[in-house]
């Protein structure tokens, strides 16, 4: 690692905002109590994009995520998803419009099958019975296009791998013909071999330009490898949007280890004028 | 839990690592056929104690009204219970009140048609709405109150037996003329109830395993964040099964009614629910969450209902007879946990 100090030019909405982007989020704010989470966030993503989200733990990740697919309402400011400004009262609401969710834990039911969990919340019934023949077959094929290879869609979701089981995840999202897919941290607590499987799978998604991704992320490689842009929450807010061809690995640590020392010093003063 | 266990050992193995699992030895075969059909395993002991109790007391045990009361009288109740807390126990609850439901509904139906004039079918039908009542009580202090439903249906049943005792003064009431015509096809007709439990079991069945209902109750239970995450609304489920285990408990308290020909401020209380629970058990439901059948529920609840019967015919009195319960029903769980890790063993 050579040390080259790069500037770090901390310059929101580098990248000028495309026309006919498919998600806008405007000046969103978020209060936990006297907790600021985020703070006049920004952020925009266009058709087919990957845009990788990155920052440290607590940043404000998870909860920008959470505005976003419904989960929770933003203290202030809005969402404008192609165009139209949107207000989510629920994860339905938002799935409806089009925005999904993987989420870190998976919201799998390791009790139901494959196909089960891949149409849950969205089953194919007759007469109000399951069809559960036709829900088998559509999963079947839809696994096969975007390249995911499961022995079975009739095992339990318990039997399979992480690697698999976040597959199945995404590609559940993926099928519900989402505009804008949310990945929280696909590649968590997973081995190389799996994490390379999801990162191929990402990749094709973007290959066939249906959904845009937003993704969170914690490792700088593996976001630059298959991210269009990488957006940086630092605080409750953004500090850095780039297109991948403009930045590296080595600029976007140098941002964390310049965060790292502030937080020291910080604390050191602290402790120092307790001390005093 | 057991999502823990499940998920930490990261078993990095690609896709097509998988086929070769799926070659199952002969042994391991019919160990699979077991630990997937739970009921399978019920089924051939409910069979075997039957024969057995057939063939050893002939006489006595095969006569029609001892089989007739084995299925109807001392089955029926545990199985029409025993459903409605196999979908509680899958999506993580239980109810502890459902036999006090059973003692006071006859009750209401008493005071309706006698004190106030109501005629027959509205005081039955509302005795039954009273059960959608205390199932929408016990929902609101579990789910929206967060009070665990053991607390929750301890309290509701207490309750509920002190209501009985103090309207009852703790006596016993008549059946009302009024409801002898329709009680003779509900529950007093030697194959009724058995008749009806067989009816509810099947639909029962159905909604757990042909239904989003069914689906999302299981969703509920075995991961209940992930199953609000994609939208399902876990305390609707909740609030429902409550309300379908009450139900089902007020209609077998009817029906015990007109069995016996008596509204008896000691019948129900705490024995069937624990009878039901123990038929649900025995049946291969894992107490755990996520995981039940109705169809084992159904079966357990023929197990128990042959054993109480038939070693009461062999003379057996009472009190051994609870030895003999409390072994089947750790047998049975030592059995279920064993299966279970088979099961799992059968993955890696």
């Amino acid at each position: 690692m050579t040390a080259e100090p790069t500037p770090t030019p901390a310059t929101p909405g580098a990248v000028a905002d495309a026309q006919g982007d498919v998600l806008r989020v405007e000046h969103i704010s978020k209060r936990f109590g006297a907790v600021r989470a985020l703070h006049d966030v920004n952020l925009h993503l266009g058709k087919g994009e990957v845009l990788g989200l990155l920052g440290d733990n607590g940043a404000g990740k998870s909860t920008l995520i959470k505005i976003i697919c419904g989960f929770q309402p933003p203290t202030s400011g809005k969402l404008l998803l192609e165009g139209q400004e949107v207000s989510f009262r629920s994860v339905d609401q938002a799935r409806a419009a089009g925005i999904d969710t993987v989420y870190q834990d998976l919201a799998l039911i390791n009790e139901l099958t494959v196909y089960h969990n891949m149409f849950l919340n969205r089953e194919r019934t007759r007469f109000t019975l399951l069809s559960n023949r036709s829900m088998r077959r559509t999963a079947r094929e839809q696994l096969d296009r975007i390249g995911v290879s499961l022995p079975s869609v009739e095992s339990e979701v318990a039997q399979l791998s992480g690697g698999q089981r976040q597959a199945i995840a995404v590609a559940r999202a993926v099928t519900s013909n989402a505009k804008v897919l949310l990945l929280d941290e696909p590649l968590a607590a997973m081995g190389a071999k799996e994490g390379a499987m999801i990162l191929e799978l990402i990749k094709d998604l973007k290959k066939q330009g249906q959904v845009s991704i937003i993704v969170i992320m914690h490792n700088y490689g593996q976001a630059l490898e298959v991210c269009d842009r990488i957006n940086l929450l630092q605080h409750g807010e953004i500090t850095f949007d780039k297109l991948v061809k403009d930045t590296s690995v080595q600029e976007l640590n140098d941002i964390v280890i310049e965060e790292y020392r502030r937080a020291l010093e910080e604390r050191q003063r602290q402790e120092g004028q307790q001390s005093a | 839990m057991s999502e823990i266990t499940e998920r930490t050992p990261q078993a990095v193995l690609p896709p097509e690592g998988g086929p070769a699992r799926g070659r199952p030895s002969p042994l391991g075969g019919v160990l699979g056929v077991l630990a997937r059909q739970r009921e399978v395993t019920v089924f051939v002991v409910a069979v075997a104690l039957l024969l057995y109790f057939g063939i050893r007391y002939n006489s006595t045990f095969v006569s029609q009204t001892n089989l007739s009361n084995l299925l109807s009288e001392t089955a029926a109740p545990i199985i029409v219970i025993a459903i409605g807390e196999v979908l509680l126990l899958i999506c993580g609850e239980i109810d502890l009140s459902v036999g006090f439901v059973f003692t006071f509904a006859p009750f209401l139906m008493h005071y309706l048609i006698d004190f106030y004039g109501v005629p027959a079918w509205p005081a039955i039908i509302i005795s039954l709405l009273f059960g959608v009542l205390v199932g929408w009580v016990n929902g609101f202090l579990t789910v929206t109150m967060g009070l665990p439903s053991f607390i929750t249906t301890l309290g509701t049943g207490f309750i509920l037996l002190g209501l009985t005792l103090t309207t009852s003064h703790a006596y016993p009431a008549n059946i009302p003329a009024s409801t002898v015509g329709i009680g003779r096809w509900i529950g007093a007709a030697p194959w009724s109830q058995f008749i009806i439990a067989v009816i509810l079991t099947a639909v029962f069945y159905v909604v757990l395993n042909r239904t989003k209902w069914g689906l999302y109750t299981v969703a509920t239970g075995g991961n209940q964040l992930g199953a609000r995450e994609a939208g399902i609304r876990t305390g609707r489920i909740k609030y429902g099964n409550f309300m379908i285990t009450s139900t089902l408990g007020a209609l077998v308290g009817l029906q015990t009614a007109w069995y016996t020909n008596t509204i008896d401020p000691s019948a129900g209380g705490f024995q069937p629910m624990f009878y039901a629970v123990t038929a649900a058990v025995i049946g291969g439901t894992a107490m755990l969450g996520g995981q039940g059948t109705i169809l084992g529920a159904f079966l357990g609840g023929i197990v128990l209902a042959t054993l109480l019967n038939g070693l009461n015919v062999a003379g057996i009195s009472a009190n051994p007879l609870n030895i003999v319960l409390g072994a089947a029903i750790l047998f049975a769980m030592i059995i279920n946990v064993r299966l279970a890790r088979l099961r799992a063993a059968g993955r890696k």
